[in-house]
């Protein structure tokens, strides 16, 4: 195991990188969030076809990648930083692992080419640790009914997967509907998705803490490219930005609030790097039998820990760093013209999904033996 | 060579040298080159990449080991400066004797006027033919007390600007003319001393370094300081933390919510910090530390006090007790011993020994950032001419 970027890994992040560079820079990105498709469905395509990236968990018997969560991790690290609108983590993360944990071939085979697109059923904000909402019933004609808030990535789904209980259901989007709401995050808008006697095929039992724990692992990645992105651009803004004659960037009071950011920042890549590499190692490739989940012990119980830590780490060390980045710039962190805003509100937005910080520490209570008062 | 080829040499050692004599071990073990692996060949090392030195030590785990609470000046900061900036003499000398603990290391760097501003001391050094003459006051050193040497720096051009005029030199703690002063402390005891150099006679082959190279030199003993003390590898769940924790699980009665939110929140910390630093210590397997090394220093200084504070609280009617108050000579630097009182005053220290916590900030933020630094008046004005 290693906690730095291999070569390999580099070379992915190179080519996201410059995609995105050309496609999907600040400007880009606040026209689109106006407009009637927040979701660049268009880029979605390219990074698929050309890079192949939403078939990086897929194993290559169905037409992925066969890469690991290392590579996910990689991606996820540069969507951030760009604050894409595209949706890589609701159908090739969350989706893709969901669909891969059940056992489906052929959907997984579609979604891996990038030309069907499909969103977990779940509000973003679903804890792994906690039972999902039961706001979807089966009919006794198998038809799904009831409505889920919050759900991401929807709008733009040709195929939503819908837990109930402990089974995994599939709705072809066109017998649902899908409203967006107005969403605190604007680069990944939320949908309440309802279901009125659907028709749902059952794909098998459904472990909700294994796919939402998995996710909340590798959001951490996303989650440190938008910290990353803060951190640079406010870096470069102070050194800039002239008051009192001299640099804002030389005043020991910014300084030493940049010191500390940049510390949050190491520590959140290396936490971020080592839950992707442990997810990456516990998720055995489907020949081998599944590695065990919760507090059973073995690589998926420290991959659990793992995936905790970076999550309650990364959120709030996310979090900070875009307030922090808002308020030292000053009055222009207020505009709208200025990208900062776009990552506040995903930091916030990230801070809740899947899982609060508080509901990863709790996690991180049980599977690092530190039970609370008696 | 490889890992295995390490172990393997590590286990024929083994085979070859009976344990049960320390230092005749130690002094074979230095002379295999199995002490420390990325040193050069004929000065303890086989210049492999430093990681390896850890399957050496997985290997000869169950023998004797060094004494780093004593030996810590010694082995993380005067050994990394002597092998950069020493002549082949000078390793040759020292680091032997250093390494397996024959003789213990101090440093002699703050001053009563020169602390976080370390550049501005005063204790000059004046040749003398083929000696130099110091004179001046050092304070905070570790372990002055059983010293055989110490990493000192002096002045020894008043006339330029401040960084410019200082070299670093080796100094015999048993010549005359040094005077050593215990230097009570917050817990009661005196691991610090105040040092008086009193016309203390050094011979050249003592100088480390260009004459006036000083301040240079003196970046890579405190560069590695940092690492020494904030990047030290721990176990998951180790260090202050474990000390806490064995309490937190053994004693349930103790246990109220407000606390177990800050215990989860600090453990979170700990172990991100724990993975920073062996993320910096693998990019760093081939190289010298770097500023970052700053950067953890920085952390390990914040957990420890706030664990240690917690500590305290969580152990209520204990924790309004202290174990011992006498005036007494510390055997070694220990953070994690004796009881949470102290643990809780000693960790204080921890922002301020090896750079204060601002000053690591304003380094990170220079050295790593690229930040502008304040505006200067102290730096192109000859060192005698700085207002004090």
């Amino acid at each position: 195991m290693t906690l730095l970027y291999t070569e390999v890994e580099e070379e992915l992040r190179a080519s996201v990188r410059d995609l995105l560079a050309d496609r999907c820079g600040p400007d880009a990105v606040l026209k689109r969030i106006e407009s009637d498709a927040p979701y660049d469905m268009d880029l979605w395509k390219t990074l698929a076809h050309q890079i192949g990236v939403a078939g990086l968990l897929v194993p290559e018997e169905y037409g992925g990648a066969g890469a690991t969560a290392r590579e996910v991790a990689v991606v996820l690290e540069e969507l951030g930083r760009a604050v894409a609108p595209v949706p890589f983590l609701t159908s090739a993360v969350l989706a893709t692992k969901a669909l891969l944990e059940v056992g489906e071939e052929d959907l997984v085979r579609e979604l891996a080419s990038g030309d069907v697109t499909a969103a977990l059923a779940v509000p973003l904000s679903a804890s792994p640790y906690r039972p999902l909402p039961e706001t979807v019933t089966v009919g006794e004609d198998g038809t799904l009914s009831g409505q889920v808030r919050a759900v991401a990535g929807a709008d733009v789904a040709d195929v939503l997967l819908v837990p109930v209980g402990a089974e995994l259901y599939r709705v072809a989007a066109e017998h649902a509907r899908v409203e967006v709401v107005p969403s605190l995050d604007l680069t990944r808008p939320i949908a309440t998705v309802t279901f009125a006697g659907a028709p749902a095929t059952a794909l098998g039992r459904f472990d909700a803490r294994r796919v939402l724990a998995f996710g909340a692992g590798l959001l951490a990645s996303e989650q440190l490219g938008v910290a990353e992105w803060c951190l640079d651009t406010t870096l470069a803004y102070i050194k800039e930005r002239h008051q009192f004659a001299r640099p804002i960037g030389s005043f020991q009071a910014i300084k030493h609030r940049m010191a500390d950011l940049w510390l949050d920042v190491v520590r959140a890549r290396a936490a971020a790097r080592n839950a992707a590499d442990l997810l990456a190692a516990s998720s055995a490739p489907a020949s081998d039998p599944p590695a065990p989940s919760g507090a059973s012990g073995g690589a998926g119980a420290d991959a659990e820990l793992a995936a905790a830590v970076a999550a309650a780490w990364c959120s709030e060390a996310t979090l900070h760093v875009a307030e922090e980045s808002v308020q030292l710039h000053g009055g222009i962190g207020m505009t709208w013209e200025h990208p900062v805003h776009l990552y506040l509100k995903r930091a916030k937005a990230a801070q809740i999904a899947l899982g609060a910080p508080g509901a990863h520490e709790d996690a991180v209570a049980e599977l690092a033996d530190l039970p609370g008062p008696v | 060579m490889t890992g295995d080829d390490v172990a393997s040499l590590a286990r024929e050692f083994l085979a070859a040298h009976d344990p049960g004599d320390r230092l005749e071990f130690l002094r074979a073990r230095f002379d295999a080159g199995l002490a420390w692996v990325h040193f050069p060949e004929g000065l303890g090392g086989l210049g492999l990449p430093r990681e390896l030195q850890l399957v050496v030590e997985r290997e000869l785990a169950g023998t004797p080991q060094l004494d780093t609470g004593v030996q810590g000046i010694g082995l993380g900061m005067a050994a990394p400066t002597i092998l950069a900036f020493g002549t082949e003499e000078q390793k040759k000398r020292f680091l032997r004797p250093l390494w397996t603990g024959e003789e213990i290391w101090c440093q002699l760097f703050s001053e009563p006027g020169a602390g976080s501003d370390l550049a501005t001391l005063a204790t000059r050094a004046v040749r003398d033919g083929d000696e130099w003459v110091v004179d001046g006051q050092k304070v905070w050193t570790s372990g002055a007390h059983h010293s055989r040497w110490a990493i000192l720096v002096a002045r020894t051009d008043p006339d330029v600007p401040k960084h410019r005029g200082m070299t670093y030199f080796v100094c015999d703690m048993h010549a005359p003319g040094v005077e050593v002063r215990p230097l009570r402390q917050i817990t009661g005891e005196a691991e610090f001393n105040e040092v008086f150099l009193t016309g203390v006679r050094l011979g050249d082959d003592l100088r480390l370094g260009e004459i006036g190279d000083g301040w240079r030199v003196a970046q890579m003993t405190l560069m590695n300081e940092r690492v020494a003390i904030g990047g030290a590898p721990v176990r998951r769940g180790g260090g202050m933390m474990g000390v806490v924790t064995e309490t937190w699980r053994s004693r349930p009665e103790l246990r109220t919510h407000d606390l177990h939110r800050r215990l989860l929140r600090l453990w979170v910390e700990s172990e991100v910090t724990r993975l920073a630093g062996t993320r910096l210590r693998e990019q760093l397997s081939a190289g010298q530390p770097g500023p970052e090394g700053s950067g953890m220093k920085l952390a390990f200084a914040s957990i420890n006090q706030a664990l240690s504070g917690l500590d305290v609280e969580l152990r209520a009617e204990e924790g309004l007790e202290y174990d011992d108050w006498s005036f007494r000579r510390s055997e070694s630097v220990d953070f994690f011993g004796r009881g949470p009182g102290y643990r809780y005053l000693r960790a204080k220290g921890n922002s301020i020994e090896g750079g204060t916590s601002e000053i690591l900030r304003n380094i990170v933020a220079e050295r790593v950032l690229g930040l502008p630094s304040e505006p200067r008046v102290d730096k192109d004005v000859p060192w005698k001419d700085l207002p004090r």
